[in-house]
């Protein structure tokens, strides 16, 4: 059972052929190749492969490709504009909010939901919201950091 | 995942139907439960019948005194809507702890109830809170509506439509989170109305309970101190490389109390 999923990709309106039991994470990296979306633990544990769905975060690996279907779906790739990064990729830069960098992609989607909500967040809604992104490297503090840059950033 | 065929209907009626045409086939609602299992290969369905294409499963609204909540709202609806924070905000704070912020932006009320897992959160909420459990057939009071590990009274081909709470005077959620999980290792819902007071545990043992010695004390007086020394039977608690049954037996009055602070100083409020 093929079936035809059609959705749009960073603004761009983009189809791909998925089983029933494909999920989204496979047909972003496998199917259209964008492979900036991470796959960590594949048990919805650790974030790495957070995207926005209808401009909601969510974890990749535990939804099926077909549940995306007519929806408009944000990965990574999709944030920098014009060769420039968006604010919360430039802040996880300079605040060394990363350092291997796998957990990163979906740190950002995920953080980037939060801002859309809460412009101002404190530490605690930050650390709260994140609770889904697991971080092996850094210890969180500098990902805190690199929020809460962005957020002064973006309101400013 | 094994391989399975996927439908998704565009009304209740048909949702109904394939559900009672295939004896293997399974809802999708968020699939926050149902997709990680499968993928463990611990449930193997024919069939997903994907709910996301029913409008009429979505919204939050109030009937006087009664919040329904629609089958298919997620935890971060129910945690952001004004209307729940306003009338019962126990529950708003209930669905702000569920798992993390990507499953409650998936993970739907209606699936959390119908799947009855022994730690989730919103079971404790339908029972402490007396809530009804309204299905495409009939309408079942929690008291009826959870029957076991996993076990509901929902018929083969009958799925959940929306849940109606009944505003209470006061309520408090407290829980005892799984560090990693945040599922409850001990949660309790309690709640006063009128002419009775409700405490509802989940986690402790296999399926969601009431607490009637609990229940009883505070209906006498209701403050966290009345809790003390009621002796908590712990013969069939869970008991599992999170916590010993006696240890959850002793979580137990302790967020007990928690959540009656929380429902006096609502009331005090």
């Amino acid at each position: 059972m093929s079936l035809t999923v059609a959705f749009k990709l960073n603004g761009n309106a983009v189809t791909a052929e998925a089983e029933p039991q494909t999920l989204l994470v496979e047909m972003l990296r496998e199917a259209l190749r964008q492979t900036g979306t991470h796959v960590g633990c594949d048990t919805s544990q650790c974030g790495a492969c957070v995207v926005h769905v209808n401009g909601r975060s969510v974890k990749s690996c535990s939804m099926l490709a077909i549940q995306a279907d007519g929806a408009e779906v944000l990965t990574i790739e999709g944030l920098a504009q014009d060769g420039e990064l968006h604010p919360l990729q430039q802040a996880f830069r300079e605040c060394h909010g990363l350092q291997c960098g796998f957990c990163t992609p979906g740190m950002i989607m995920s953080a980037l939901d939060l801002l859309q909500t809460t412009p101002q967040p404190d530490d605690a809604t930050i650390r709260h919201w994140l609770e889904g992104n697991l971080c092996r490297c850094t210890g969180y503090q500098n990902i805190i950091r690199a929020v809460k840059s962005a957020a002064s950033k973006m309101a400013g | 995942m094994y391989p399975f065929t996927y439908q998704r209907p565009q009304s209740l009626a048909e949702a109904a139907q394939l559900l009672g045409d295939d004896d293997e086939a399974k809802l999708l609602a968020g699939g926050m439960t149902l997709l990680p299992t499968m993928k463990m290969r611990l449930a193997q369905p024919s069939m997903l019948i994907d709910l996301g294409g029913l409008d009429e499963l979505r919204g939050i609204e109030k009937h006087g005194s009664v919040l329904e909540i629609r089958a298919m709202t997620t935890h971060a609806e129910v945690a952001a809507s004004e209307v729940v924070q306003e009338s019962i905000p126990a529950l708003a704070e209930l669905a702000l702890g569920i798992g993390d912020s990507q499953v409650r932006n998936r993970g739907t009320i209606g699936g959390s109830v119908a799947n009855s897992d022994p730690a989730a959160d919103y079971t404790a909420a339908v029972l402490g809170l007396n809530a009804t459990v309204v299905t495409n057939r009939r309408e079942i009071a929690a008291d009826e509506f959870f029957l076991g590990m996993f076990e509901t009274a929902l018929e083969r081909d009958e799925l959940v439509v929306a849940i109606r709470f009944p505003k209470p005077a006061c309520a408090g959620y407290v829980k005892f989170p799984n560090p990693a999980s945040r599922y409850a290792v001990v949660g309790v819902m309690v709640a006063r109305f009128e002419n009775a007071v409700r405490v509802a545990v989940t986690g402790a043992g296999a399926c969601v309970f009431r607490e009637a010695q609990f229940e009883q004390a505070l209906a006498g007086e209701f403050a966290p101190q009345v809790l003390s020394g009621i002796l908590v039977d712990a013969v069939e608690f869970n008991n599992d490389m999170h916590a010993s049954a006696e240890y959850r037996a002793h979580l137990l009055t302790v967020m007990a109390k928690r959540a009656v602070a929380i429902a006096v100083s609502e009331a005090g409020a």
